[in-house]
């Protein structure tokens, strides 16, 4: 089955990242039929396993402040910056709809 | 001459005596930088800070109180290591520019030692890719392609075609760190392994690879690619130096989590005579479709050696083999959605000037900074971890990763002590044939051997063996039981001994070098 246009769309919006031209969509269905030899094994009664260290018990440390003050050093790193902070633009603003937005998956 | 030795003995004691001082070396090794250029393997060369560090290290050694072995060996990282106030750019548009306002725990803990760090190495973008050819800043040339052993078993198709189309890759994605070390501008290179990243190189560019358990080398300030698989990797010309770098480098640190408690003492590798006791396994399932002939001979060559010297050597199976590549598929891209999401512009790196709404400045920021092989394994990821899909793809992979993992568990736990494969499938193709291919392809034949230890988290070794038919190196792999290193590392060294690698006769190196070193040893054993 191929990946339809509205899940192409979703994943960019997901991933915030585009799909760019046909050879990119042609990857993705790639990598998924690629994936799917997963399903030849049997996993019954296998419990998906996280992390090879899960028999240990993972270093939690005091919380106590050691490091810090380093403001001016971080924000050397930012583009947009305005006294201490980082300065995004608008929030809260969708991506536009697949039809408004340039996108390679418009017209598909 | 001492450029081409090892640290241990040579330049650790040549130092001592005061034969050679850190800022000669150091000197040296970057005006060999200078003159392998053509190579590509270094992204930044930290000149000043270099010298500056060696002077240090001289004054100590005049002292008489040098920190270690490691006090005035130059050294090399990957870029995907951040390094304070060196540029660090993962080879990606997306961190051209960022300077790193602090070290990774490795580097750290190298400059703590007095190495001499000359500059971060080239890779695959975000070591996404098996040949290093995927980055920026262009592909990394494997030093071999400029040997005397490999010119003079290649015959030039026609005599328009000269040595530049002819080159190999050096594999990857530490092929900078693989060929830094290869041509001697450092003695020691740090790279890192998600899938096989320092082995395969170590592999085609002749030197020792080493991935340690996951675990016990922190991984705080190495740019994440799978948290539950990465490892950062040493690069080494001689088992023996991977100790010393492996010594400086293990144990507990607080900024990771993920590293071990348990107390690490560094080892010394003692000179194994007597093999008697060695149960050595060979892994039936990684005679893969793809592997050549040569490297077949090789390692059936290898095990003979093994018998032969007294060892027990059986064959095994590791049944689930064929299924960690898809596996790793899927949780590599999975884990990679989810690590490169941190690239948005508004702390650090690349940020568009798109600036609508912040979505739309994220988007169009990730769309200039990452290139396809990087956004292909987003939107990959990204589509295994949909609601509609988790189950099926993200916690089945895990679920095959456990059967993985105990497979691995199963034959240790029957009695054999090391597994020997091969690290490659054939020896290193010229880049304009690999680039024929593209990355997702290529990473997922090149991969196959060496996967599966990232998968069970077991340390794994490639030691150079011979050369190939084109006069090329060839490697194999050791695989030992978790943190089980000082075995793992003896086994590798004994076999180092026996079989004797050849130096790479590098022809542009022998003309600056005046005391030419001939210590060519001829591969007795191919």
């Amino acid at each position: 089955q191929t990946v339809t246009v509205a899940v192409l769309d979703h994943l960019e919006r997901l991933a915030l990242v585009d799909f760019r031209d046909a050879e990119g969509v042609q990857r993705l269905q790639e990598a998924i039929q690629f994936a799917d030899q997963l399903h030849e094994v049997n996993t019954d009664g296998v419990e998906p396993m996280d992390s090879v260290l899960e028999d240990r018990c993972l270093y939690l440390r005091e919380d106590d402040v050691t490091e810090g003050n380093c403001t001016k050093e971080l924000l050397k790193n930012a583009k947009e910056k305005v006294e201490e902070y980082f300065v995004a633009p608008p929030g809260n603003i969708p991506l536009p709809k697949l039809e408004e937005r340039e996108t390679f998956l418009q017209g598909s | 001459a001492v450029l081409r030795g090892g640290m241990c003995p040579q330049v650790s004691a040549a130092l001592k005596e005061g034969r050679v001082t850190p800022t000669e070396l150091c000197q040296r090794c970057l005006s060999l930088i200078r003159s392998t250029k053509f190579l590509n393997a270094y992204i930044t060369i930290a000149e000043e800070t270099a010298l500056k560090q060696a002077e240090e290290s001289e004054k100590r050694y005049r002292r008489g109180q040098p920190l270690g072995v490691l006090d005035g060996i130059p050294i090399a990282v990957k870029d995907n290591f951040n390094t304070a106030g060196i540029e660090t750019t993962c080879a990606s548009n997306m961190l051209k520019g960022y300077i790193s306002p602090y070290n990774a725990t490795v580097v750290q803990k190298l400059l703590d030692q007095g190495a001499v760090l000359l500059g971060k190495t080239n890779l695959d973008e975000f070591a996404m890719g098996s040949g290093s050819t995927d980055g920026v800043f262009g592909p990394v040339r494997n030093p071999w392609s400029y040997s005397r052993q490999y010119k003079k078993k290649s015959v030039p198709k026609s005599h328009s075609e000269d040595e530049e189309s002819n080159w190999v890759i050096t594999g990857g994605s530490s092929g900078g760190s693989a060929a830094a070390v290869s041509s001697f501008t450092c003695f020691a290179a740090l790279g890192s392994d998600t899938g096989g990243s320092t082995r395969n190189p170590a592999a085609h560019c002749g030197v020792v690879g080493l991935k340690p358990t996951y675990g016990l080398i922190s991984r705080h300030g190495l740019i994440p690619l799978v948290n539950s698989m990465d490892v950062p990797g040493i690069l080494t010309r001689c088992v023996d130096d991977a100790a010393v770098v492996l010594g400086s480098l293990a144990g507990h640190d607080p900024k990771d989590s993920t590293t071990i408690q348990d107390n690490f003492k560094p080892f010394e590798l003692p000179n194994l005579t007597d093999v008697s006791k060695l149960s050595i396994g060979i892994p039936k399932e990684y005679h893969a479709p793809g592997l050549s002939s040569e490297i077949l001979a090789l390692w059936s060559k290898a095990a003979d050696l093994f018998k032969n010297a007294g060892a027990k050597v059986t064959e095994v199976s590791l049944p689930h083999t064929r299924y960690s590549i898809v596996c790793y598929h899927v949780l590599c891209t999975a884990e990679v959605a989810s690590n490169m999401a941190r690239f948005d512009g508004l702390e650090y790196g690349h940020r568009s000037d798109m600036n609508k709404s912040t979505e739309s400045m994220y988007a169009a920021t990730r769309r200039e900074g990452f290139n396809d092989v990087v956004r292909g394994r987003i939107l990959s990821g990204n589509y295994f971890l949909l609601k509609q899909n988790y189950e099926n793809y993200f916690v089945k992979a895990q679920k095959v990763r456990r059967l993985i993992a105990n497979d691995f568990l199963k034959v240790f736990g029957s009695g054999v002590d090391i597994l020997l494969t091969p690290t490659t499938l054939s020896d290193a193709v010229p880049y304009m044939e690999f680039i024929k291919e593209d990355n997702r392809t290529r990473s997922t034949q090149d991969d196959i051997l060496t996967q599966a230890a990232n998968m069970a988290g077991l340390p794994a070794v490639n030691v150079p063996a011979a050369l190939s038919e084109r006069g090329l190196p060839v490697g194999l792999q050791f695989i030992g039981r978790s943190f089980q290193e000082k075995q793992l590392l003896t086994v590798a060294k004994w076999f180092e001994k026996q079989v004797k690698f050849p130096m790479i006769q590098l022809e542009e190196v022998k003309r600056h070098d005046h005391d030419v070193f001939q210590h060519q040893q001829s591969a007795s054993f191919s």
